[in-house]
């Protein structure tokens, strides 16, 4: 099993000689803290990238006077959300008020465990990583649902209501989509997925079948209404509730929300690539003797990839408007669920007739027969 | 009995001086090198992310969603809206004050977390303006809640209104934020 927990576990163990149980939690820990830091990162990095693409989308230009093209903005926002008063009203059920932001962080944050940035380089690659990642992303909606009931506020609670709804639903079809791609591999392992599929574009599971081709728009959608993005962000509609859950959250406590909501862009982006589009895969001539060159084109690659689908994602929240309650519904109960069943009975007549053969595979070889 | 507001007891003599040892310790501390250093980087975190409230109450709002488009672009220095004052840093009065809505107000900016900082925006929210002789009007916004920065204008162009921003910004730089001033002695 390739585990850079482990890895790094070993390496202790050969040049220091610790206690095997100390060398393995100050493994996980160290593992944990690089992982954890670089979601926190990567969170910070996608608010100042959203609002320059914001910027460029409404002809403005965006933040750019901290550091050079304003890159040290999420600096100044974080330092300044940090110093903040942290206020928690006098009404409010303190507890639960103070836990929900962390709920919200855990349940993104914990998703990133199943995702492999390379062969080598998972937390830990488990056997049921697909019913992990989804599993576990919806812990959100539980700080979600528990940060608005305990802010004793009305639009809190109608945006914490509305969002408990949406993604208790929009979780089938994303799920039932992802179902298509665990028919093929026979595996629920994020590596399996991968190892499946190849570098090139007609290898990708995305061309495997036409079910797979409509699952993934599913999968996206889904998971864009599963993330309270526009045009899914109902549950924070400015214009309706005030700012919906986060109404009454300041300071860090709000900005513990905000950095779960960028992080759970970069999973789904990354969760899109690794179904759809191959993650990590490169092409055979890439693969060089030395490991660590091979491990880090595969990173580049993986993180290259998700960053055209977070880009898609900024590019759509400027784009298209806000959709209604009702309507938002009656996307996923009436349309989303029944294609996405359509979608795997596809796929599954596919795997039955041609053997998990792709499209394009089956079609070059009744061209060369 | 007569009054003995000017004249000092050796015990009030005594407590004085020692506010001002104190003050001067206080002086001392401020101007360390350390805290002097951090306080301008927090000041500049703190003056670079002023996110304003998304709030107007009469014709001045309209050159505030000017001011927050493409031509004068406030997200140019960090500062962007929010729709719930918990998360506000700034409170952009852009308008006529009436009485019944200078009561909101103050509940609006009680409810923004401390540090807060107002911009007057027109010359009826600084003092009345064109709407001064008006029976339900408020003379001034800082009657009721106190204001940073004035900008004049009726309407004040984007252009003045970013001007205030970054006279604004000027001010939180120079704020001593870890370090509290005494205000007297």
């Amino acid at each position: 099993m390739n585990n850079i927990a482990i890895t790094l576990h070993n390496f202790i163990i050969e040049n220091f000689g610790i206690d095997i149980n100390l060398s393995l939690a100050i493994s996980y820990f160290l593992i944990a803290l690089i992982f954890w830091s670089f979601l926190g990162v990567i969170g910070g990095l996608l608010t100042f990238l959203e609002r320059r693409v914001a910027g460029r989308i409404q002809s403005r230009i965006g933040p750019n006077r901290v550091g050079p093209q304003g890159i040290f903005q999420m600096l100044a926002d974080g330092i300044k959300l940090v110093l903040k008063e942290d206020l928690i009203p006098a009404l409010a059920d303190k507890p639960l008020f103070r836990m929900a932001p962390y709920l919200c962080v855990i349940g993104v944050f914990s998703a990133l465990v199943v995702i492999p940035f390379s062969s080598d380089i998972v937390v830990a690659d488990l056997n049921v990583g697909v019913l992990y990642a989804l599993a576990i992303t919806t812990m959100v909606v539980m700080g979600i649902l528990m940060g608005s009931w305990a802010s004793n506020n009305k639009w809190s609670l109608l945006g914490g209501l509305r969002s408990a709804a949406q993604i208790v639903s929009y979780e089938i079809p994303a799920a039932l989509s992802v179902l298509s791609i665990v028919l093929i591999t026979g595996s629920l392992s994020m590596q399996d997925i991968i190892r499946a599929q190849g570098a090139w574009p007609h290898q990708w599971f995305f061309f495997h079948n036409p079910g797979t081709f409509v699952a993934f728009f599913i999968f996206f959608t889904s998971a864009l209404a599963e993330n309270n993005r526009v045009p899914f962000d109902i549950p924070e509609a400015e214009s309706e509730l005030v700012a919906g859950y986060n109404t009454e959250y300041s300071g860090m406590r709000f900005s513990f929300f905000f950095l779960a909501e960028f992080a759970n862009v970069f999973i789904i982006s990354s969760l899109a690539v690794i179904f759809f589009f191959g993650g990590w895969q490169i092409p055979h001539f890439l693969i060089s003797e030395n490991h660590i060159i091979t491990n880090i084109i595969m990173i580049a690659n993986f993180l290259f990839k998700t960053f055209v689908f977070i880009f898609i994602v900024l590019w759509l929240r400027w784009t298209l408007p806000r959709l209604r309650v009702d309507q938002l519904m009656t996307m996923c109960w009436k349309y989303l669920i029944p294609i996405s069943f359509i979608c795997l009975c596809i796929t599954a007549s596919f795997v039955l007739f041609f053997g998990g053969k792709s499209m394009i595979a089956v079609f070059i070889g009744r061209i060369t027969q | 009995m007569e009054k003995r507001d000017h004249i000092e007891t050796r015990e009030e003599y005594r407590t004085k001086e020692n506010e001002v040892q104190e003050w001067s310790a206080y002086q001392k501390l401020s101007d360390n090198v350390l805290f002097t250093s951090l306080d301008k980087i927090l000041n500049l975190g703190r003056a670079n992310s002023l996110w304003y409230l998304l709030f107007g109450t009469a014709c001045c709002a309209i050159e505030l969603m000017q001011t927050g488009g493409p031509r004068a672009d406030l997200d140019r220095f960090g500062s962007v809206f929010r729709p719930t004052p918990r998360q506000c840093d700034l409170i952009i009065i852009a308008g006529t004050v009436t009485l019944k809505m200078a009561s909101r107000i103050k509940i609006l900016y009680d409810q923004m977390p401390e540090p807060k900082y107002v911009i007057s925006m027109g010359s009826c929210a600084n003092c009345g303006g064109l709407f001064d002789l008006g029976y339900s009007v408020l003379r001034g916004i800082d009657k009721v809640i106190p204001v940073d920065v004035y900008v004049p204008g009726c309407p004040p162009r984007p252009e003045a209104l970013t001007e205030g921003l970054l006279v604004l910004q000027q001010k939180v730089k120079n704020e001593k934020f870890l370090v509290k001033e005494k205000k007297s002695i």
